[in-house]
């Protein structure tokens, strides 16, 4: 244990040692160049690092996870389309994209109007109150979906009728006389998502109300006194003066949540990884690398994710042009 | 901020330059009605309950977790508070070798947060206060790459990684820098784009080269944006799963998130008693900084996405 101590400390010194060495070199080679030279290559020397790290590890990645899905599951002979016909006309396959998109309708929607839903509430109560019915709210972003796993298992558990519940829905459920039921695994209608998705919610909904919240304060009250002296109720007030003026954060909201939605495995993996037709995307990648060893059919996976995402990448870089124009 | 919550802010910090500080507070000053509070109440308590059923069968010995619910402490509560216990903490460090975890944890994440923040400093004072061609394309490449996920990685660089031989923490700490970098310099960029330019002018004319601009003036002042970036991307490595199966794996080097996951909740023999207490220890130290840091964290993202 001591041991252990002492070597982690010397690798993490290590490592932030030879970050902050990187730049004096960087920072000496430019001020070694002759006058002019110095000031045109410094700039590149600052951001070489960053894009080094995102070529590395974003861009040359992307590249080659294209063409490792049309190679087979060890990468050595070109498959062609096999990959993705092989995925796609599976069924199971299908099933994991039905998920997949269940999860993108429901969980962004959700997030959005339970965060405005809160945020509007807690604004009108004390600040203390306010304050601490938001921390509340927002707590379980810093725990991990591990730690929420073992949360959420727990409340979920299931035991054989006429043995004492732990899980506390199931001893809900028992208190009023029905049979307790195996939740993850009630697979009719997909309702064994469901319950994994409330445990997304519950871990997203405080993000979703802080950033909306403070939307809201920053509505000018002007309006909402001019709306008020035109005789509207406080329902049309919301909607059709409040929500317009907060709508750019509740897009935000809503593409973060989605992204995120998309690329979802930690909560699947820990609870179910799958099993009892709940598998998602990330989960199907990660299964396909390694417990099939396949990474064709992993790459093929990804490179369906990346071709989902490009329509919200597009709509980001033309927001933030627009922003940056409005200056 | 599992894995889920990297893109979170994503997309959410947007330029900072724009919140309506000024504005006075909401329409609503403190009129909540009955049924307000009776909602909100209802809210926090669904919110609350899970977490506090974790953290009471934490304390409770193993026959009495696995044979009866949390909540019945509370009908007999002198019976079942005197058989409470930290044996259950021991035992899950010990056992199940979280007390290796938690130190993988820490070694994991600090230099995980601490280099891709210098890193992004750097590439950001570049694009706010550095003329160079293609400065606009080349950041605009950086808000297009904000929501690639993270997947594209792994296949192409666990065979990078073999073919150089590259193990250990080295492996996360470098994937971390790579898919924190976009959006740490657009945190760090948009921030510093609100710095005042005539400050940073002045200093240029009395001498000071870029480099003593960048930690004397610019660093300091970007402490706000630095500090949310940093609970940012701490929370995420933390709690990160995903990267740390796939570069690093069950093991010596395993982090806390993957030791709970395959010593605890894989097992199918541990009683609730140690995966309540594994799971609580893997929360304390996120939970310890997001409520010490909460103003700084909620800062970083409001100031951000307000306009939206």
């Amino acid at each position: 244990m001591g041991a252990k101590i002492v070597t982690t400390i010397i690798t993490v010194l290590i490592g932030v040692g030879a970050a902050l060495a990187l730049y004096w070199v960087l920072n000496k080679i430019a001020e070694l160049l002759p006058g002019r030279w110095e000031g045109r290559v410094k700039p590149f020397l600052y951001i070489l690092p960053a894009y080094a790290a995102i070529t590395f590890y974003l861009i040359y990645p992307a590249i080659r996870t294209v063409f490792y899905s049309f190679k087979d599951a060890s990468s050595t002979n070109w498959v062609g389309w096999q990959n993705y016909h092989d995925l796609l006309t599976q069924h199971t396959f299908q099933q994991t994209l039905i998920n997949t998109l269940l999860w993108m309708l429901i969980v962004p929607v959700v997030t959005v109007a339970l965060g405005l839903g809160v945020a509007v509430l807690a604004d009108r109560l004390t600040a203390r109150g306010e304050s601490t019915a938001k921390t509340l709210v927002f707590m379980p972003m810093a725990i991990s979906f591990v730690g929420a796993g073992t949360i959420w298992r727990f409340i979920y558990a299931y035991r054989p009728e006429g043995q004492p519940q732990v899980g506390i829905q199931n001893a809900i459920v028992t208190a009023f006389g029905g049979s307790p039921i195996p939740w993850l695994e009630q697979s009719q209608f997909h309702i064994n998502s469901l319950f994994l998705m409330i445990m997304l919610l519950w871990a997203q909904v405080g993000f979703s109300m802080v950033l909306l919240s403070a939307a809201i304060k920053g509505v000018p009250v002007d309006t909402l006194e001019a709306a008020r002296i035109d005789g509207a109720n406080e329902r049309q007030i919301f909607f059709s003066v409040v929500v317009p003026q907060i709508w750019g954060t509740i897009m935000t909201v809503f593409v973060t949540t989605l992204i995120s939605v998309m690329k979802i495995f930690d909560i699947v993996y820990v609870m179910t990884n799958g099993n009892f037709n709940t598998n998602v995307l990330g989960n199907e990648f990660f299964n396909q690398l390694f417990t099939n060893f396949n990474n064709g059919a992993a790459s093929a996976i990804v490179a369906m994710l990346m071709l989902a995402t490009i329509p919200i990448m597009a709509y980001q870089v033309r927001h933030f042009r627009h922003e940056e124009a409005m200056g | 901020m599992s894995s889920s919550t990297q893109t979170v802010a994503g997309v959410a910090t947007a330029t900072p330059r724009t919140a309506r500080r000024g504005a006075p507070k909401g329409g609503n000053p403190a009129n909540a009605g009955w049924l307000t509070r009776l909602v909100l109440a209802v809210v926090c308590f669904l919110w609350v309950v899970p977490t506090f059923g974790l953290l009471v069968t934490s304390f409770r010995p193993l026959d009495d977790a696995n044979n009866t619910g949390w909540w019945t402490i509370f009908a007999h509560p002198i019976n079942y508070l005197q058989n409470f216990t930290f044996s259950n903490y021991t035992d899950a460090l010990q056992q199940a070798h979280l007390n290796i975890a938690f130190i993988n944890s820490i070694a994991i994440a600090l230099p995980a947060t601490f280099i891709p923040l210098l890193i992004a400093a750097f590439a950001a004072y570049a694009f706010t206060f550095m003329e160079f061609p293609g400065r606009n394309f080349l950041f605009l490449a950086v808000v297009s790459l904000l929501i690639v996920p993270n997947y594209v990685a792994f296949v192409p660089i666990l065979q990078a990684y073999k073919n150089l031989g590259l193990t250990g923490f080295a492996t996360v700490w470098l994937a971390h820098i790579g898919f924190g970098m976009s959006l740490a310099i657009y945190i760090l960029r948009n921030y510093m784009g609100t710095l005042p330019k005539t400050v940073i002018e002045s200093a240029k004319i009395d001498g000071a080269s870029h480099f003593q601009t960048f930690y004397r003036l610019v660093l300091p002042m970007s402490v706000p944006a630095l500090a949310s970036f940093a609970i940012f991307q701490f929370l995420w490595v933390w709690n990160d799963l995903l990267v740390a199966l796939v570069f690093i794996g069950p093991g010596e080097n395993a982090p806390i998130t993957v030791a709970v996951k395959n010593n605890l909740i894989g097992q199918a023999g541990q009683g609730w008693n140690l995966v309540t207490a594994g799971g609580f220890l893997s929360m304390i130290v996120p939970i310890i900084v997001f409520l010490s840091l909460q103003r700084f964290f909620v800062r970083g993202l409001t100031a951000g996405a307000v306009k939206g």
